[in-house]
């Protein structure tokens, strides 16, 4: 399903500070399984991973999604990709403060410009399957960690990606709410998403609903 | 609803949940951008209706008022110029003026006298303007008494008041019988102020005009649309006056205007990352900057504007009466016909929303171009 070839990614390129932070990278991740990368910080997940879901583009190699060429297009068409194809985690779960729960969920889906009543019906029914119904209306500032994390899976579901990428989605959450996470993304992957995730938490690469754990270290895969 | 009308509306939605989160900087932005849009909005509207009022009050004067000149100043023109510019083709009616200046120390006010041409008062009676009858207190029945040239005290008696309608013009009015005036100003028979001339081809007047300076080389002619050019001038020269003094407030709010708009804090550029990164293209990004600075001025523009024409047209221009109308001691009260230049209209329209809209979009195109894999870090 996607594929790097020979993936490479440098930071500050012709400074003295320059850094690469992956150093050729080749995978294949398959469709409809749970993927870990796994490794310490500085190991280049988070890079590889913003590589994948088309938020940056890789310095050398390809990355093709379905046999589709990513790495080479324009940003507008990069966006339309990433708009329909991933949905994302982030480890900060990055709401917009001062929005409801439900603008926040919709977000990600103004752009396309669909019918508001189905829009509003489709966050709302995403809200009630992760058991947020009644916070619809809250402020995103007022939820706690576990409902914060579950307002931003919704966020990532609202355009139905294909893909779920998640960045160290457990940093900020205690065992009980990271076991809840990882039962979550089995559902997820029970209704025929494919999940990405990096972490260095053993309660999410030890977890039953991981296919596959790929390590990394100091740019390159190491092990997976 | 097609699709590109429903995602401006869904940014639209996006920039006032936006604005309405910073509530009280984005509604003190408000209030100033209207404050200031509303004192340059009553200057516009103010002096645009003032010219107008005077195109109107000088629809009815004579084309032409001929006055003579010794050494340089205005005098008296005798009756028998008037035969002399029979001679000249064009001329509808010619007649002699009789009017001028008193001062009342009662209230230390200037009053203009004045014989009318149509229906003058009966001798001895007296048909006075608001602002006289406002300062000296008369009504219709009472006396009033002025000591003439002559210094002997002459008593006139109050027959009527003028319209407030005409009140920019006829506040400071008192209209008297001819020989009244005569006596009360030692202006012999067969002498008069000055002589007013009706043409009747208006492409005419300017050579009437020259005619007039050389059949009468003491006299002056002056024109009608000479006169309108003046007032247009001296209003003009007043409404300059006016944003001279409001430059300061205007630079200020431009250096405030541009530091909120073109400043982006870094809760702003974390949002713009987060939008970016959820699938938000750098153009969405921009097109929900320009409506929030659209939005902010626009509604500045037409609040301000929409204040304005309250405060002109219904309020009497209370805050600029002493500067634009003029330096009197009878302040005419008249209320002003309600009218909008669109040339005026518009040039507020830019150099309010125009700057002001580019300057939110500026910064934002900066920050909105960065890869959006910055808030994975």
């Amino acid at each position: 399903m996607i594929e790097l070839r020979d993936v490479r990614k440098v930071f500050n390129q012709g400074r003295p500070n320059e850094f690469w932070a992956i150093r050729g990278v080749s995978l294949s991740l398959e469709a409809n399984r749970v993927t870990v990368l796994k490794g310490p910080s500085g190991s280049g997940k988070t890079t590889l991973l913003s590589m994948i879901g088309c938020l940056a583009r890789p310095t050398e190699g390809r990355i093709l999604f379905e046999d589709r060429l990513l790495s080479g297009l324009p940003e507008r068409f990069l966006t339309e990709v990433r708009r329909r194809t991933f949905g994302f985690i982030f480890q900060q779960f990055n709401l917009i403060k001062g929005l409801s729960v439900l603008e926040n969920v919709m977000l990600p889906a103004y752009p396309l410009g669909g019918p508001r009543h189905a829009l509003e019906a489709g966050a709302r029914r995403l809200l009630a399957q992760f058991g947020l119904a009644d916070k619809a209306a809250y402020r995103a500032e007022w939820l706690s960690g576990g409902e914060a994390q579950r307002t931003a899976i919704c966020r990532a579901l609202i355009n139905g990606p294909q893909v779920l990428i998640a960045d160290e989605p457990t940093a900020n959450l205690d065992t009980a709410l990271s076991r809840d996470f990882m039962r979550i993304v089995g559902e997820l992957k029970a209704a025929g998403k494919t999940v990405l995730l990096t972490s260095h938490d053993p309660e999410v690469y030890d977890a039953p609903q991981v296919d596959r754990v790929i390590e990394m270290r100091d740019g390159r895969v190491v092990g997976g | 609803m097609p699709i590109w009308l429903q995602r401006q509306k869904y940014l639209i939605d996006f920039t006032l949940s936006s604005l309405l989160r910073r509530r009280g900087k984005n509604a003190g932005l408000l209030l100033v951008y209207t404050l200031i849009v509303f004192v340059l909005a009553s200057v516009m509207l103010f002096t645009h209706a003032l010219r107008n009022e005077a195109v109107h009050v000088l629809a009815n004067a004579p084309e032409i008022v001929l006055q003579r000149m010794v050494a340089g100043r205005h005098d008296l023109v005798p009756a028998a110029y008037l035969d002399r510019i029979g001679e000249i083709r064009g001329v509808q009616k010619k007649a002699g003026r009789l009017w001028g200046y008193f001062y009342d120390p009662a209230v230390r006010a200037n009053y203009t006298l004045m014989v009318p041409a149509t229906e003058p008062p009966a001798s001895g009676d007296a048909v006075i303007g608001a602002g006289i009858a406002r300062s000296r207190g008369l009504a219709v029945g009472d006396f009033v008494t002025w000591r003439g040239s002559d210094g002997q005290p002459r008593t006139l008696r109050v027959a009527r008041l003028l319209d407030g309608d005409s009140e920019l013009v006829s506040s400071d009015l008192v209209l008297v019988a001819e020989d009244f005036f005569r006596g009360f100003f030692g202006i012999p028979a067969g002498q008069y102020t000055d002589l007013a001339l009706s043409v009747r081809n208006p492409r005419e007047v300017r050579k009437i005009a020259e005619k007039l300076a050389l059949l009468l080389p003491d006299t002056r002619p002056i024109l009608r649309e000479e006169i309108l050019r003046t007032y247009d001038a001296i209003f003009a020269w007043r409404q300059g006056i006016v944003y001279v003094l409001l430059i300061g407030a205007v630079l200020a709010f431009v250096v405030f205007a541009w530091d909120k708009a073109s400043g982006l804090s870094a809760e702003e550029r974390r949002e713009i990352g987060i939008l970016k990164a959820v699938g938000w293209e750098t153009g969405d990004v921009i097109r929900m900057k320009f409506w929030e600075g659209a939005i902010v001025s626009l509604t500045a523009f037409l609040l301000g504007h929409l204040a304005a024409y309250v405060h002109v047209f219904f309020a009497d221009a209370a805050l600029f009466e002493p500067v634009l109308k003029g330096w009197a001691v009878l302040y005419p009260h008249f209320q002003l016909t309600p009218t909008i230049d669109g040339l005026q209209l518009a040039t507020l329209f830019f150099f309010t929303v125009f700057p002001y809209t580019v300057a939110t979009i500026v910064p934002i195109w900066r920050a909105a171009i960065t890869d959006p894999d910055t808030v994975m870090r």
